[in-house]
């Protein structure tokens, strides 16, 4: 049966868009066969960030209200089996999306699908909840930043109280903190919110740290979903935090400082 | 420190430009023909209706493609005829 996740958070710039695109092509890397949607009507990004910008001709805002078919608006990526991309609409805004015309959407993508990712817009207004209204899990995409952190919690609560599962009273949204941006070297200095800290304020389960690393932007620039440069930090994260979405138990990687070599240390001195 | 940064940029290429050529095409598309793709679920029926005259289609046969580029773009409309057409209705 397939899944499907909101990767949310409140405020606008945390990293919805690119952990969207990181962690449906993970999925779809693990051999999941995968849908990343866009949700954010008027402001579609999904398709720059994932690099098929040249070729979306139709998007869910068609296939809500224009009679094209589903399989017309899904793109399949060109890197990765398994992948495939729904655009939002550029032209129109959120009025379009209507909740029974996504309904049918997503029942229809979950008869092929594993994993049908919802890439939500900014903000706690019908956008967002209109992407987080359906979903089974929810992915908060959280900066260790206090405006980041207190949005969050706003959006948790939404989580639990406007969507389908808690209108029906079934079992609540699967919830799974995911903190972005996250830089050692100034938690170690004491001038960011430690995960610790984060994890004790918003109380639920973590997916997963993603560290600051430069090859996240890298990645963005060329239309790359990070987690394709395996190299990056940030890509390794992603992936580790894919895997354990998908269950498994592993243990966090870059939330220490680098262990310095000789050289380095020496460098440091000297400089 | 140059030739470390003459090094590190040549083992990649300057994403900032790839970016920049990325954006130039699909803003220059925005801002002009953006809009005006909302035509095309239009376009799709009416191809659809005048080709239905001559033979039946299954619109889930019907693939459209479209490539933006920066100085054409090329719209590819693909439409399966069923199998099996006698000559004389292909017309």
């Amino acid at each position: 049966m397939a899944k499907v996740i909101v990767v949310t958070s409140g405020k606008g710039g945390v990293g919805k868009t690119t952990s969207a695109a990181a962690i449906g092509t993970g999925l779809a890397l693990q051999g999941k066969k995968t849908v990343v949607i866009d949700f954010d009507v008027g402001l579609r990004n999904l398709d720059l960030v994932m690099g098929c910008e040249r070729r979306v001709v139709f998007d869910f805002i068609n296939v809500i209200n224009d009679g094209i078919r589903l399989h017309q608006a899904l793109i399949k990526d060109k890197r990765v089996e398994n992948l495939y991309i729904l655009p939002t609409s550029q032209t129109r805004d959120k009025d379009a999306l209507h909740r029974e015309g996504v309904e049918k959407a997503l029942e229809e993508l979950r008869q092929d699908f594993d994993y049908i990712i919802c890439d939500s817009p900014a903000g706690i207004e019908k956008g967002a909840q209109m992407a987080l209204y359906f979903a089974d899990e929810a992915i908060v995409v959280t900066n260790p930043e206090v405006s980041s952190v207190r949005d969050s919690d706003r959006i948790i609560g939404i989580l639990n109280s406007k969507s389908r599962r808690a209108e029906l009273g079934q079992e609540p949204i699967r919830q799974h903190l995911l903190l972005t941006r996250y830089d050692v070297e100034r938690v170690q200095k004491g001038e960011m919110l430690k995960l610790e800290d984060v994890l004790e304020i918003l109380a639920i389960p973590l997916l997963g740290v993603i560290p600051q690393d430069e090859a996240v932007l890298q990645a963005s620039n060329i239309g790359m979903p990070v987690v394709l440069d395996e190299r990056s930090t940030a890509g390794q994260a992603y992936m580790d935090a894919v895997r354990r979405l998908m269950g498994e138990q592993l243990e966090l990687r870059f939330v220490a400082p680098p262990k310095r070599g000789f050289m380095q240390w020496l460098l440091r001195r000297s400089a | 420190m140059r030739l470390l940064e003459f090094l590190k940029l040549s083992r990649r290429p300057p994403s900032a430009e790839t970016a920049k050529q990325r954006l130039q095409v699909i803003i220059a598309h925005e801002r002009t023909a953006g809009p005006a793709y909302d035509f095309l679920p239009l376009l799709q029926r009416e191809l659809l209706e005048v080709i239905r005259k001559y033979v039946e289609v299954d619109p889930n046969k019907v693939k459209v493609d479209i490539d933006k580029g920066e100085s054409i773009s090329v719209l590819e409309v693909n439409i399966e005829l069923p199998p099996g057409l006698p000559r004389s209705q292909l017309v």
